[in-house]
Formats: C-alpha cells, sequence, structure tokens
C-alpha cells in the first residue's frame, strides 16, 4: 500500500509564547491557502493538545515577538523545525514563503499520488483473493499469505469494479459516491445484493446470466428458451453492457477480462509465492 | 474523559466527496476557536503515501477526526500502518452531518458520547 514512507514537510502556525495570535479571520485564509496546496497545517498553542512531531520537517510560521533561530533540530535529530517570520504577509505570500523554503530543502512536496485506490476493510476480508484473481492491473498482491493492495497507482481512476466482485464488501473507495463502497455502513440488503454479483465464474463464464436471472423474471423465461448461439452472444453482450453500467465499470476494464484458467492460475501463483512472515 | 481531544480536520481535496458548504463552514468555526488542531489537505493522500503523522496521530490517547466514514478513516489509518485505537477515537463524518452538528460536536471539551457509540456501532457492524 504505501507508496513512500518519506514524512512530508509539515507546516505550523504558532500562536504560542513569545508570538502574537492572529485573528481569526487571518488564520482562516492561511489555513484555507495552504490546504488547497496540500499542505498539512497545524495550530500550535501554548498548551499543545496536537499531535507530537517525531520525525520530519517543520517549518514554523508565526508572529513572533522574541527573536528565533531560523533552524533546530531535536536532540535525536529526528526533526528539523525551520522557523520564519510571518510578518504583514498576505496569505498568497505566506504560500509563496513556504513553496521557497520546499524548494531550498529539498523537501517532499505534496501532490504526486492518484486519489484514487482501494483500501480493504480486514474486519470482513476472508482472504478469498477473488479481487486479486479479478483485478487485471496488479493493483492486489499477497504479503504473508495475506491478500494486500501493493500496487496502488495501477488502479484505474473510478473503477470500482473489485469492491463488486467482492463477496464480502471488504473493498472501500473512500472517494467514491455510494456506500457502501464509500465506507458507509453495510446493511443486509447491500450483502445480498453484492453477493449475487460476486460469483466470477458466472461473470467470466458461461453463465453471466445467472446474477441478472436472479433479477428480473422476465429474463428468465427469456434465457430458458434461448438455444441459439449467436443469439446468446447477442445476449451476453447486451447482459455484460447493462452489468457494467450497473456496476460503474470502465470500458477499458471490461474490454479485457481474463479467462477463468487465468484468474484461477494468477491466485495460485499469487497464494504460492506469498512470502512467509519475517522472524 | 479528562483528556482533551487532538482535533483533525481533512480537508478532502479530490472528488468533492464532502460538501464544500460544510467543509468550509467547520473549517471556519475550527480557526475561530481556541483550539490547537491538525489539518490535512486530503487524508487519503497521508495514507496512500504512509505519512508518520498518521501513526502519531494514531497513538494520540484521545482524539476527533473530522473527515468522512469512520470505517473509510479506519482502514485509511490501517492502510498506513498506523492502527487506530478501538476505544478514545471519535469520528465526526463531515459527509452526512450538517456543518452545526459537526462543528458543534468537533469543538465539545470531550468526546462526544452519541458519536462514540454511533461509531462503535459502525464499526461492530461491519466486524
Ligand atoms: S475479494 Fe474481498 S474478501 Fe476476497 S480477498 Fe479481496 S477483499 Fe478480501
Ligand atoms: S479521508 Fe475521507 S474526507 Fe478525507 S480525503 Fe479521504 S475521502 Fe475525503
Amino acid at each position: 500500500m504505501i507508496q513512500n514512507a518519506a514524512p512530508a514537510l509539515r507546516i505550523v502556525l504558532y500562536e504560542g509564547v513569545g508570538s502574537q495570535p492572529l485573528a481569526a479571520p487571518e488564520r482562516l485564509e492561511l489555513f484555507r491557502a495552504l490546504l488547497k496546496k496540500g499542505y498539512q497545517v497545524t495550530r500550535a498553542l501554548k498548551d499543545g493538545g496536537v499531535s507530537a512531531i517525531q520525525e520530519g520537517l517543520l517549518l514554523v510560521l508565526g508572529r513572533f515577538t522574541e527573536t528565533r533561530p531560523e533552524l533546530a533540530e531535536s536532540h535525536d535529530g529526528k526533526v528539523t523545525v525551520h522557523v520564519r517570520e510571518l510578518g504583514e504577509r498576505s496569505p498568497q505570500d505566506v504560500v509563496a514563503l513556504v513553496e521557497e523554503v520546499v524548494g531550498e530543502l529539498e523537501a517532499k512536496a505534496p501532490g504526486g499520488w492518484k486519489p484514487w485506490f482501494p483500501v480493504i476493510d480486514y474486519d470482513r476480508c476472508t482472504n478469498c483473493m477473488q479481487c486479486l484473481s479479478f483485478c487485471l492491473f496488479d493493483v492486489y498482491g499477497v504479503e504473508n499469505k495475506k491478500l494486500k493492495v501493493l500496487n496502488q497507482n495501477n488502479c484505474k481512476t473510478d473503477c470500482p469494479a473489485c469492491s463488486r466482485v467482492c463477496p464480502e464488501v471488504a473493498i472501500l473507495f473512500p472517494k467514491y459516491k455510494q456506500g457502501p463502497i464509500n465506507g458507509d455502513k453495510i446493511d443486509p440488503e447491500d450483502l445480498r445484493r453484492e453477493a449475487m454479483k460476486v460469483d466470477i465464474s458466472a461473470l467470466l463464464g458461461g453463465d453471466i446470466y445467472a446474477a441478472l436471472r436472479d433479477r428480473s423474471d422476465k429474463a428468465k423465461s427469456r434465457f430458458s428458451k434461448e438455444r441459439d448461439e449467436d443469439r446468446a452472444l447477442k445476449e451476453r453482450q447486451f447482459c455484460l453492457t447493462k452489468l457494467q453500467k450497473q456496476l460503474d465499470i470502465p470500458d477499458e476494464v471490461l474490454a479485457s477480462l481474463p479467462t477463468m484458467e487465468q484468474i484461477q492460475a494468477k491466485a495460485a501463483r499469487a497464494l504460492g509465492s506469498s512470502e512467509e512472515p519475517a522472524s | 474523559m479528562s483528556q482533551v481531544p487532538r482535533v483533525l480536520y481533512c480537508h478532502c481535496a479530490y472528488a468533492r466527496v464532502v460538501p464544500e458548504d460544510v467543509k468550509e463552514a467547520v473549517l471556519e468555526g475550527l480557526t475561530a476557536s481556541e483550539l490547537a488542531f491538525d489539518t490535512v489537505a486530503d487524508l487519503c493522500e497521508l495514507a496512500a503515501k504512509g505519512d508518520p503523522a498518521l501513526k502519531q496521530l494514531a497513538q494520540a490517547p484521545c482524539l476527533k477526526i473530522a473527515a468522512c466514514y469512520p470505517r473509510a478513516v479506519k482502514w485509511l489509518f490501517s492502510a498506513a500502518e498506523a492502527p487506530l485505537a478501538t476505544e478514545g477515537v471519535e469520528f465526526i463524518n463531515l459527509r452526512v452531518l450538517n456543518a452545526e452538528t459537526a462543528l458543534e460536536r468537533l469543538l465539545a471539551p470531550e468526546l462526544t458520547t452519541v458519536i462514540e457509540a454511533e461509531s462503535t456501532a459502525i464499526l461492530e457492524e461491519t466486524a
């Protein structure tokens, strides 16, 4: 899952002892401007109450009433603190100042990531590997025999397909519009609906209709009468399109579905090559 | 709970899943308060990058998180190898609450019991 464990720069707006507090509207504008640029910003007061900082780069901004050194380091050398005076800068000028410091320090700037990736709810995941088998882009892998998101950047933006095949509704996309995929609570109806969609063999093999049959008596009678192969193919196409719409699956994903054999082989390989826990 | 809760606010930068007016009103209320707090442009980004800040936050004995669904927030922290404690965390869901209620809960000096109960229920339901 983790792309890069290097800590990002954290900005601290210091309003504690030895500094002048900011007026609320100015504080709001500063937070707005810095958050918009993707920074993490902490407001620090005399009594703290914010998260302890154990490592990384801190840029402390304030309207100081005492002279402060521009650079300090924690005794273990894990935290480097850079201090800058806010003066009468506008929020835009503060952003420019921050960017200047980021450039000078060659610090990791915000961004450079893909805001669409699956998150596993391990309270629900049964390690069945259907998602790993289904995903064409190797987003999933196995570590210590456990399903993991290994290549989140490979995930196709706005494609929730793997969460649709998960029988346990265990795959979240926090930025998805609807529940339960967005993390909303799961009700029995969700479980029933998801379970209906999950059988990969039905989705990919000869009986894609199974899931749809469950939904529609009309479809049931049509399928049962079906004999003609061409017509079957057409129906299959129609159902795939319908299913694709219902499940929000992009064309790109549906266009290159693997065969059942490929799927099974992939899951077996992933499990086989999973490493034992390091001692 | 006698601990002063640490407050984390997520500005949810992408996808507009958190209503803009709620996000803005909560940020305005927070910055006008007397509280110290942490803000992040996008909690999903921190989780994706495995930012150590999440570990530090997860270690807080008492934490309020204004972001989105509790289940999503819980597993985002977990994905960054920064699992949240099962107690002492209040999830304030900006996707569903109105700004007034969200802010009231965020600024309350202690964890709001009703939310704790709701959050626990949600997490238990999904267990
Ligand atoms: S399909 Fe769902 S339950 Fe199965 S391994 Fe993937 S996340 Fe876990
Ligand atoms: S944690 Fe929720 S509120 Fe925050 S960025 Fe992600 S989806 Fe948005």
